[in-house]
C-alpha cells in the first residue's frame, strides 16, 4: 500500500514539475535572442500543398543569418521536396555554402482522416519527431499550421522543458 | 479562345470536376463566350478525356511542375479554396471563382474564401451552386489583389530574435 502511495506521489510530483517547467519555458520565450550569438538554425515544417508554397514565400525574405535550414516533410508528400530544392538552389549565396537538409517523418494526419485515428497517427509521428529534433537542436521551429507541425512543435517544447536547448516556436497563420 | 482554367491544387475534388464538365455548366460557360476548358485534377479519380465535352475544347491533367502558364492563358480561373491556388491566381491578376469543398474538416478553407470575397478579390460558391453562379456572376466587381510583403515578416523575426 505504501509503495502504491509512493508511486502515485512520485508521478504527481513529476507532472507538477513538468507543468512548472512548461510555464517557465513558455514565459521566457520572448526574452531569448539567439540572433545575438550567431547564425540561427531553423527547422522548417513543410506541410502539403499550399502550406509549403507559403512557408517558402516566407523563407525567401529571410537573411543569410538563418542557417542551417532543416526542412521536414511528411513521408507521403511527393511535391514538397522538389519545391524546396528549387527554392534553395535559387537562394545560393556566392560567399557561403548552401546549408540545408531535408528529412521525412510519418504524416500526422491525412485529409479526411477521423479525429480519433489522427491522435494515434500523430503519436506515431511524435515517435520519429523526438529523436530528430533532439539531434538537430534548432534555435527555432517555423511552421504555418499543417498537422505535420504538431509533433515537431511538441518535440521543440520538450527540448526546452528538459533543459537541453531553448527552442523558439514561430507559428505563422 | 476564351479559356477557363480549373485547379484543385494538390488535393482531390471530384465533385468540382464532375460539376464543371456537366452539360449545364458547360452550357453556362459557352453562353459567356468561353470555348476552352483546362482542368487540373490533382489526386482526383476523375480525369476526363479530351473529347468528353462537346462544344468546348477540353484538356485535363493531374499535375505540372508549374501552372503559371495555364494561369497566364486563362480568362477565368475556377479554383478550390486552397490558399496556394487562390493566391497564385490572384497574383496572376485573373478573375477568380472559388468553389468551396464543404466536405473538408472544419471547412477551414472557407475562412480564407470569405475574407478574400469581403475584400472583393474573388467570388465564391459551392458545387451545388456552381452552375447558377456561372450563369449570374458579375466579374467586373472584382478588385486587383496586391501581393503581400514578406519583408515585414523578416523584419519582425529579425527584431524578435535579436539578429544584428
Amino acid at each position: 500500500m505504501a509503495l502504491l502511495e509512493g508511486v502515485v506521489f512520485a508521478v504527481l510530483l513529476i507532472c507538477l514539475l513538468f507543468i512548472i517547467r512548461l510555464y517557465i519555458v513558455v514565459k521566457s520565450g520572448p526574452k531569448y535572442k539567439p540572433g545575438t550569438k550567431g547564425p540561427i538554425a531553423v527547422l522548417v515544417v513543410a506541410g502539403s500543398g499550399g502550406h509549403t508554397t507559403e512557408i517558402l514565400r516566407l523563407m525567401e525574405s529571410l537573411s543569410a543569418a538563418y542557417t542551417p535550414r532543416h526542412y521536414i516533410i511528411a513521408d507521403t508528400d511527393r511535391m514538397s521536396e522538389e519545391k524546396i530544392c528549387t527554392f534553395e538552389s535559387s537562394k545560393q549565396h556566392s560567399d557561403s555554402e548552401s546549408q540545408f537538409t531535408i528529412c521525412r517523418i510519418p504524416r500526422s494526419r491525412e485529409v479526411h482522416q477521423s479525429w480519433s485515428s489522427s491522435v494515434v497517427s500523430t503519436l506515431n509521428a511524435l515517435r520519429y519527431s523526438l529523436p530528430l529534433v533532439f539531434r538537430l537542436r534548432p534555435d527555432m521551429v517555423l511552421c504555418n499550421g499543417p498537422g505535420t507541425c504538431v509533433p515537431l512543435c511538441v518535440a521543440g517544447l520538450l527540448l526546452g522543458i528538459l533543459g537541453m536547448k531553448k527552442v523558439l516556436l514561430a507559428y505563422v497563420e | 479562345m476564351k479559356t477557363v482554367f480549373v485547379t484543385v491544387g494538390t488535393t482531390s475534388f471530384d465533385e468540382l470536376i464532375e460539376r464543371i464538365t456537366s452539360p449545364e455548366a458547360v452550357q453556362a460557360l459557352k453562353a459567356r463566350g468561353y470555348e476552352r476548358l483546362v482542368l487540373q485534377v490533382g489526386r482526383g479519380s476523375l480525369l476526363p478525356a479530351a473529347d468528353s465535352c462537346p462544344h468546348v475544347t477540353l484538356e485535363a491533367f493531374r499535375f505540372k511542375d508549374s501552372i503559371a502558364d495555364d494561369m497566364k492563358q486563362a480568362d477565368l480561373v475556377i479554383s478550390h479554396a486552397g490558399a496556394g491556388s487562390c493566391l497564385e491566381a490572384l497574383g496572376a491578376g485573373k478573375p477568380l471563382l472559388v468553389v468551396v469543398n464543404d466536405k473538408l474538416m472544419n471547412n477551414h478553407q472557407l475562412e480564407l474564401a470569405k475574407q478574400l470575397h469581403m475584400d472583393s478579390h474573388l467570388l465564391y460558391c459551392t458545387c451545388s451552386t456552381l452552375t447558377e453562379t456561372l450563369t449570374t456572376m458579375d466579374l467586373s466587381v472584382l478588385q486587383p489583389f496586391l501581393p503581400g510583403q514578406p519583408k515585414n515578416f523578416a523584419n519582425f523575426l529579425d527584431k524578435a530574435l535579436g539578429v544584428q
